[in-house]
């Protein structure tokens, strides 16, 4: 058991070989854990096929077109604010970030780890959507830079109001709380059904909220190929520039 | 980093209180560089607390603490390479992830770490090296928590209560690790409520209760301050004790307890045995079934605080 020399050799490592390591381990654990499989990954295609039924209520022109826009924006919320905060919450509970806290790791690369885990996990959703969204006769428009400007800042929110909740609130409140928030974000922030059919003074209010925004922008782009969705971008930089200085400067570790 | 010159810890006068109950008092301690330092007390005695200011994670309400030379919460950013952590709850960090993508994973914070593999190994867990940390026993866990905690090559390890859960085999193992440590020039901070592991790994050991020092010193100065011990033995009966007495340093008493059985009480030092063995040969006496019985820490304890060590 003691073949090995402790002679003292302290230092840091580069942030970017951390940051690597970090994201490597995150990401690894979000797709070992089934609950965040299921939320991240089989719901949203779940759901790509269910709305895609006329049942809810009706759509001039292609369904789909309107859909598959719908699911990325919801994947997207799904992974960086509930599973993010949920994951989270729970790691602040188990003390994994507590003891995480003890280790050369500085925080900001510890967040960076778990935002860059995310961005890789939305490849993996928004392709897999795609590739179900095409077999259902999808044919996006628009600019895929433009939709890859809206799913970052779009996770750059959601990150931010993800973090701020699950560093400031009980595991079980943020269980709570991240599950509510994603369903009144389906259904009343613009994704499962357009904001048009709710009445005129609902929507002036519901389109600022991230998920909407995130949604119509994607719609504009790929829906109805229109260029910078100029209004939506401004309400994501709004949210993502309130909610990340707040998680950074009240995330409790412990 | 660490400035040169200083203890690896010092504590002066720490108060801790949560709500209106202080659960550490004024306490105060030195750690110097490489050596150990085993903070012992029942549990409740604020150990942890204490531990845990040190690591920058608990805020001290008065008194001063340098660790390395530094302050534990201004300047954390330089001591966390440098300083090695064993929490008392499990081994926290990701409990999804094997134990060695664990390792792994620490490693990959630290400049010069320790090949993951080789630690693993050489704590005795290459066997489960793929087992999700939460599938290990709790054993294991400790284990695998020590191995996080050096995995980084620090000069400086905090270890609360590294033995706990531990089958006596793997607590004598950990114990030699501790002592390599110490040989490689580590400086070590163990909290434990086990006597022995406190008598025989440290340099120092301070006996804390109630958030007090106790008693401090080495494990031989505490065990013999301020108090006698004994040396039996039998031997033919009607001997003149008398020149015994004479012969031992002042303060020594000899007494016939039984017929045939001697009771020799006073400070227990090796002059002490020999001045007594020398004695009997002397006498052309052979002294049967010579026992030295010294006082434990345990003794110490119940000495100072009225109360049993272990409960
Ligand atoms: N976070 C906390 N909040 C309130 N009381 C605490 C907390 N941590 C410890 N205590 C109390 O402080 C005292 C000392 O605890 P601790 O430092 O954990 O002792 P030890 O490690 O020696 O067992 C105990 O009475 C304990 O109940
Ligand atoms: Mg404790």
């Amino acid at each position: 058991m003691t073949d090995v020399s402790y002679v003292p050799a302290p230092g840091a490592a580069p942030r970017t070989r951390m940051l690597a390591a970090q994201t490597g381990m995150e990401l690894r654990l979000l797709l070992r854990n089934g609950e965040q499989v299921g939320l991240t990954l089989v719901i949203p295609l779940l759901l790509l096929f269910f709305f895609n039924l006329p049942l809810l209520y009706s759509l001039d022109g292609s369904r789909i077109a309107f859909v598959a826009p719908s699911i990325i924006a919801l994947a997207v919320m799904s992974a960086a604010f509930t599973g993010l905060a949920i994951g989270t919450g729970f790691e602040r509970k188990y003390a994994v970030l507590k003891r995480l806290g003890a280790t050369a790791l500085p925080r900001s690369v510890l967040l960076g780890g778990k935002t860059l885990a995310v961005l890789l996990l939305e490849i993996v959703q928004v392709a897999l959507i795609t590739v179900f969204a095409l077999a259902l006769g999808w044919r996006p428009h628009g600019d895929p830079l433009l939709v890859f400007v809206l799913v970052a800042l779009g996770t750059a929110a959601f990150v931010g109001l993800g973090l701020l909740v699950a560093g400031t609130l009980r595991a079980e409140v943020t269980l709570a709380a991240a599950n509510l928030a994603w369903l009144i974000l389906l259904f009343a922030g613009g994704i499962a059904i357009p904001l048009s059919k709710y009445p005129h003074a609902a929507t002036e209010v519901l389109q600022y909220l991230p998920s909407a925004a995130l949604s119509d922008g994607l719609h504009q782009v790929l829906q109805h190929g229109h260029g910078i969705p100029l209004h939506d971008l401004l309400a994501l930089i709004g949210w993502a520039g309130a909610a990340l200085p707040a998680a950074a400067r009240w995330f409790r570790w412990e | 980093m660490s400035a040169p010159g200083t203890a690896a810890v010092e504590v002066r006068d720490l108060v801790k209180a949560y709500g209106s109950r202080r659960a550490v008092d004024g306490l105060s301690l030195t750690v110097e560089r490489g050596a150990v330092l085993a903070l012992l007390g029942p549990n409740g005695a604020g150990k942890t607390t204490t531990i845990e200011v040190c690591e920058g994670f608990r805020r001290a309400d008065s008194g001063s603490v340098r660790v390395l030379g530094l302050d534990p919460i201004t300047d954390a950013a330089a001591l966390r390479p440098a300083v090695g952590v064993m929490l008392q709850d499990g081994v926290g960090g990701y409990t999804g992830a094997r134990a060695i993508e664990l390792l792994r994973l620490f490693a990959s914070y630290a400049a010069h770490p320790h090949d993951p593999e080789t630690l693993l190994a050489s704590v005795g867990l290459a066997d489960v090296a793929a087992t999700p940390v939460k599938r290990l026993s709790g054993g294991q866990q400790q284990r695998l928590s020590l191995a996080l905690a050096l995995v980084a090559r620090p000069e400086l390890v905090f270890l609360d209560e590294p033995t706990a859960g531990m089958d006596p085999q793997a607590r004598r193992a950990t114990w030699d690790f501790i002592r390599k440590l110490r040989a490689d020039g580590v400086s070590v901070v163990l909290t434990t409520h086990f006597l022995d592991e406190a008598e025989q790994l440290a340099d120092t050991v301070v006996v804390i209760d109630a958030g007090r020092v106790v008693a401090a010193g080495s494990p031989a100065e505490l065990t013999r301050a301020g108090a006698e011990g004994q040396i039996r033995f039998r031997a033919t009966p009607g001997l003149r004790l008398v020149s015994l007495i004479a012969a031992m340093p002042d303060g020594t008493t000899a007494l016939e307890e039984e017929s045939g059985r001697y009771l020799v009480s006073g400070d227990v030092t090796p002059q002490l045995l020999a001045t007594l063995t020398a004695w009997c040969a002397g006498q052309g006496v052979l002294a049967e079934n010579l026992a030295v019985e010294r006082r434990t820490l345990e003794d110490v304890f119940l000495e100072l605080t009225g109360r049993d060590l272990r409960t």
